[in-house]
């Protein structure tokens, strides 16, 4: 049967992880490149790159080392940040990159879905959405969680999935970086509206979140994190024994 | 050498680097000499099958696939694999290369848990039904490998060696003579992948 997923997120700038970063026992705590392979060590089943600078300049630097993870490390990999256009899809899937993720660069250019999933399939274009409650409603964020775009998160999401999005990555701002655990309300209000798999991200805290997501909202594939994971305050190794200990299929 | 076919379709730069992982040498090609010089095969692919095989076609390629088979290992890979079946019904009807008896349909239609999703994305246990191939020298029984794939290969029990379960099982490998497929990725496959790889070239 198919696995749950866990997937530590990187968030690069300037070459460098950060957010969350405090490795033991590695030689250069942020470099990318050793970050990726570390977690293919550790088990991690996919890993995602953002790509958090702005200039030109940076971001030649990110797709070098997107190059260099991709020529050593054979696990699916998922690069999003500053996508917005074909020749953004085209220039880090030339580095190795397997799928893409679109955020921001979608609420400026819906058709981009679309053109993407038309050029290269379904199974490349991730749509990530910031989400956040607004008067009861679950409401679209946009510039990293600071702009309400007024368009209600379930049908920007049902509606990308409808133009060619092959997976979605749930993010929540309410539980983010709070650690008590996945926005569950959230992730089973986009599995009744959405039937292609789905990541959850923002709110884990411990081993017994993924526990909860897995077992019960079975219709969540993933789970992605990333200062958990840094910090080694969750080990991904030790949460696979635990979660398939607990029932939850997982690869080890 | 091994030779990766390049026919337009797909991103060849981790299939090409998890082969030199192997310390093996690769050349990504569409030149029938350089096919034909060739010890080992790949031949990769993603999008839609009718395209996949039109641009395949337009290479010129295929009699020198098909004339190669009869003494070069080949590995189809993902829709790669799906080409070297006899037809596919993504959107449509269209003719394979016809090298594995078989055919391609909507994984959707077969299903029996709805509640699973389509495309079948993601780490799945490899049912290995005939443990004595030499693609399975260095590969176990119950190995995760990665599937990102809407359509499977049917009606070729003769050629599958292993499957995955999906509510069904869902052919994984398959082989005819020389010719073998995947319909998971060995280079997304980590470790248990580049093992698979290594296997092959051996052949």
């Amino acid at each position: 049967m198919i696995t749950k997923r866990i997937i530590p997120c990187l968030d690069v700038k300037n070459g460098r992880v950060v957010k969350g970063v405090n490795f033991e026992g590695l030689q250069d705590m942020a470099d990318p490149v050793e970050m990726a392979r570390w977690y293919n060590e550790s088990g991690a089943d996919e890993l995602v790159f953002y790509d958090i600078t702005a200039s030109v300049e940076d971001r030649g630097l990110f797709t070098d080392i997107l190059r260099q993870v991709a020529s050593q490390i054979f696990i699916p990999l998922t690069v999003g940040g500053g996508i917005g256009t074909l020749e953004d899809f085209d220039r880090v899937l030339k580095c190795g990159a397997d799928k893409v993720s679109v955020n921001s660069g979608a609420i400026r250019n819906p058709g981009i879905i679309s053109a993407a999933a038309q050029k290269y399939g379904s199974q490349c274009v991730v749509l990530s959405a910031d989400i956040k409650r607004v008067d009861g409603k679950f409401m679209l964020f946009a510039k990293g969680g600071r702009e309400n775009t007024g368009i209600e998160a379930l049908d920007w999401l049902a509606k990308g999935v409808q133009n060619g999005a092959g997976e979605l990555v749930v993010n929540s701002i309410d539980t983010d970086g709070v650690k008590q655990g996945f926005d569950l309300e959230l992730l089973d209000a986009v599995a009744a509206r959405c039937a292609v798999p789905i990541i959850a991200s923002g709110g884990a805290g411990c081993m017994e979140d993924f526990k909860e997501l897995f077992l019960n909202h079975p219709a969540v594939d993933a789970g992605l994190a990333a200062s958990i994971f840094h910090t080694r305050q969750v080990d991904i190794r030790d949460l696979k024994r635990f979660l398939r200990q607990n029932g939850v299929e997982m690869r080890i | 050498m091994i030779a990766i076919v390049d026919y337009g379709v797909g991103n060849l730069f981790s299939l090409a680097s998890s082969v030199k992982s192997l310390g093996l040498e690769v050349i990504i090609t569409r030149d029938a000499a350089e096919l034909r010089a060739a010890d080992h095969i790949l031949l990769p692919g993603v999008g839609a099958f009718a395209d996949a095989m039109d641009k395949l076609t337009a290479t010129g390629l295929v009699p020198v696939l098909k004339e190669e088979t009869r003494h070069t290992p080949l590995l189809g890979i993902c829709l790669g694999m799906q080409l070297l079946f006899d037809k596919s019904y993504e959107f449509g009807e269209h003719e394979g290369l016809g090298l594995i008896p078989g055919q391609v349909c909507p994984l959707a239609e077969d299903l029996t848990d709805p509640a699973l999703k389509v495309p079948h994305i993601g780490w799945n246990a490899l049912d290995i039904t005939r443990p004595d191939d030499p693609l399975f020298r260095y590969v176990q029984n119950g190995e995760y490998v990665y599937y990102v794939h809407s359509f499977y290969a049917k009606d070729c029990a003769a050629s599958t060696l292993a499957t995955s379960e999906y509510s069904i099982p869902v052919t994984g490998a398959v082989r005819q003579g020389l010719v073998y497929g995947t319909q998971f990725h060995p280079e997304k496959s980590g470790d248990t992948g580049l093992r698979l790889l290594k296997a092959f070239a051996e052949l």
